[in-house]
């Protein structure tokens, strides 16, 4: 196969070789098709889709490392630095700053009283030698430190972080998206099979209006849900956000269209073994739609993890209720947001979400490619 | 015979599919061990009638009795028959084993029992050494014993057949009915077995049904149907090559065809009108210098050794297949002469084209 761009490259000295070596991207020896435009551009595009899906991740990475008070002064170094104390004879723990006094000769200093055009500093060695200095000859003494706090304090409730409840946010979490996935996907293959298998009056009809309810957006029937949810007696249990995520219509539609595609013979087939509905259902039916059903639980642990909205508005009131999304919102008070902590509890939630689907994306995959649908 | 219990018995049987009307009143009884094959072109309505026999539709009148008891809305899972699908319907995420013992834990069997029922038919059918293979790991005939070996282990009242050999490449073809034949001899099971193919119905049945239409043309042993078709609709269906058809009119005994042909025939009652003449190829002589009843062109041959199939026209253009059971020198464009025995003369007349009695 040849590239219709690529160009053959002439034979030529030992570098030439090796550098059509590297370059080359089918054929042997000298005959091999060298990196044509359409290979520069294709190379492009492609390095530009990864960036652009990976650069939000790795800014939230990199900053969720980062010491408090780089990531508040909007530091945008890609490493993490931070200041380095020093434990100062009868003062205290103080920063340490590189005074420069324009000759070039450093030295090192600590603020001894606030900062002002010309601030007074002292060196640690002679604490009681304070000097006046300008401000912009001082610069802050920094090494390169991974923040672990950002990740420790909040798990474990260290450093005034009493409050966050990671175990407990954790579990519900877990909870509500294992719990939730698993009534999803009996809910709707069950749905599912009756649609696509079962002739009935209106089968049609009821098929148009699950569908249909795509079109709805989930924040236009957010009070008349919040108001069944409040008279079924589940506000503010995990349930009240379990229950109303069950049935989803793109779930039904997808398993419905996956399964129109089993043949009816199978079913007449295990009718005529004396398999009863049910189970024809459990062991025809759920078996062979698998790869529908992949694809299914993967977007419903996603929809499940990351909601915020829907559980926000049910589980507010009691703190003990709720997921790692809602607990999130703690360190965003109404003076102060903690971003070191909002960015490393981001990155906490994000592992398992993404453990689950470096696990299942071959499903993913093979799901959308059987199903065509996402 | 009405009060004699039948292993299956269908009364005036009718199912429309919205306003379309595929079976028009069927009775029908089978008995006890027969091997029953429903025969007919594709349409004819006899794969719905199987489907209604095994519980899988409901008729939209009439009444289906198995054993004497009436079964019209006991479903399918509960009536005790199994199914040979024409696509084997095999359960493609279960091996070998799981699908042949599926219908006994329905059944909810012991398990030492499904065992040594399952192993009995796998050796019956000799598919013991595929018992851990998926259905997508075998081959064609393969599948269809599997197909087969599920429908036994359930030992069912009646084996129902739906087009179970179309699938099969001819030589494979050839060997399952043989086997299936023996089967039944083996099981003494009753069988009702659909296909479109005469071939195997003759060969197979102890009892054919002749579908058209959602209407039964004929039943009866497959030599009657072959030797005494009720019409001509019959008579063409069944035997291969087909039934000569050449058209004339009669009077009295005496026949006129339109290809200038004059013959008596022995008919039992005298009548009067136009008459479709059908007559077997094997039942016409051949003589090459041009003796007998008419002279015809010889348009094609096929030298097969022990047969010879020779398909000629007479001058008016009508065709006419002789079978030989011997090899004689031909040429094409050539005239022969042709013998038609009067004994083994059809006369079919009327607007359903009836046949008419013979005297013999």
């Amino acid at each position: 196969m040849t590239m219709p761009h690529g160009h053959s490259i002439p034979p030529g000295g030992p570098m030439r070789r090796l550098t059509r070596f590297l370059t080359r991207t089918s054929g042997r020896g000298d005959s091999a098709q060298g990196f044509g435009v359409t290979d520069v551009l294709a190379y492009s595009y492609l390095a530009f889709g990864v960036l652009i899906v990976l650069v939000p991740v790795l800014w939230t990475f990199f900053t969720s490392i980062k010491p408090e008070r780089q990531v508040e002064n909007f530091d945008t170094r890609l490493l993490p630095y931070s200041q380095i104390e020093e434990e100062i004879a009868g003062v205290g723990t103080r920063d340490l700053w590189i005074f420069d006094d324009g000759t070039g000769e450093e030295q090192l200093v600590f603020k001894a009283g606030p900062t002002r055009s010309v601030t007074d500093v002292a060196t640690p060695e002679n604490p009681d030698e304070v000097f006046g200095v300008p401000r912009e000859t001082l610069e802050p003494l920094e090494e390169v430190r991974v923040a672990v706090e950002n990740y420790l304090d909040p798990i474990l409730k260290r450093n005034g972080q009493e409050n966050f409840h990671f175990a407990t946010y954790l579990f519900n979490s877990v909870f509500v998206t294992v719990v939730a996935t698993l009534i999803t996907l009996l809910i709707n293959a069950m749905a599912g099979f009756a649609l696509s298998k079962y002739r009935f009056r209106g089968r049609l009809t009821f098929t148009i209006l699950i569908v249909a309810t795509l079109l709805i957006p989930a924040s236009i029937i957010l009070v008349s849900l919040f108001f069944v949810v409040w008279s079924f007696g589940i506000f503010g249990s995990l349930w009240g956000v379990i229950i109303p995520a069950a049935a989803t219509p793109t779930g039904v539609f997808l398993l419905r269209q996956y399964m129109l595609t089993i043949p009816d013979e199978l079913l007449e087939a295990a009718r005529m073994d004396a398999a009863s509905e049910w189970r024809i259902f459990w062991r025809i039916i759920i078996p062979l739609s698998l790869p529908a059903l992949s694809v299914l639980a993967i977007l419903s642990v996603i929809w499940r993890w990351n909601d915020f909205l829907w559980p926000l508005i049910v589980l507010i009131s009691d703190p003990s209720a709720h997921t790692l999304q809602l607990g999130l919102t703690q360190f965003a008070g109404e003076f102060n947001t903690d971003f070191h902590y909002i960015l490393a509890m981001t990155v906490v939630t994000l592992l398992p979400i993404t453990l689950v689907f470096v696990w299942l994306q071959r499903f993913i995959t093979t799901g959308i490619a059987t199903t065509g649908l996402k | 015979m009405t009060d004699q219990t039948h292993a299956l018995e269908l009364k005036q049987i009718r199912k429309s599919f919205g306003k379309v009307d595929v079976i028009h009143g069927i009775d029908l009884a089978i008995e006890e061990g027969e091997f029953v094959v429903f025969v007919g072109p594709s349409g004819c309505g006899k794969s719905t009638l199987l489907r209604l026999i095994a519980g899988l539709d409901d008729p939209t009148s009439g009444d289906i009795l198995l054993q004497g008891k009436r079964v019209n809305g006991i479903p399918a899972a509960e009536r005790g028959l199994s199914m040979v699908f024409q696509s084997y319907a095999l359960y493609p995420h279960m091996n070998v084993r799981a699908n042949l013992s599926f219908g006994l834990e329905n059944m909810n069997m012991p398990r030492a029992e499904i065992t040594q029922r399952v192993d009995d038919a796998a050796r019956l059918l000799q598919i013991d050494q595929l018992m851990d293979r998926r259905p997508g790991q075998l081959s064609g005939g393969q599948r269809q014993r599997v197909a087969i070996g599920r429908a036994i282990v359930r030992e069912p009242v009646i084996f129902l057949f739906d087009e179970p050999l179309s699938n099969l490449d001819a030589e494979l073809r050839l060997q399952m009915r043989v086997e299936i034949s023996n089967l039944h001899a083996q099981l003494g099971n009753t069988m009702i077995y659909v296909t479109h193919d005469q071939v195997e119905a003759m060969t197979m049945a102890d009892r054919i049904v002749v579908l058209r239409g959602g209407r039964i043309e004929q039943m009866g042993k497959p030599l009657d149907l072959y030797n005494a078709p009720a019409n001509k609709f019959v008579a063409g269906f069944i035997g291969a090559p087909q039934m000569n058809f050449l058209k004339g009119s009669l009077a009295g005994r005496t026949v006129t065809l339109d290809c200038g042909l004059t013959k008596e025939v022995p008919l039992a009652e005298e009548a009067q009108g136009p008459v479709t003449l059908g007559v077997r190829p094997e039942a016409i002589e051949v003589s090459l210098d041009g003796a007998g009843d008419a002279q015809v062109k010889v348009q094609n041959f096929e030298q097969l050794g022990a047969i010879t199939y020779i398909y000629t026209a007479f001058d008016n253009g009508e065709t006419l297949t002789v079978q030989l059971p011997r090899q004689i020198p031909l040429t094409r464009g050539q005239s022969i002469g042709i013998g038609i025995d009067p004994a083994h003369v059809h006369l079919f007349h009327g607007p359903e084209e009836r046949a008419l009695g013979m005297a013999r």
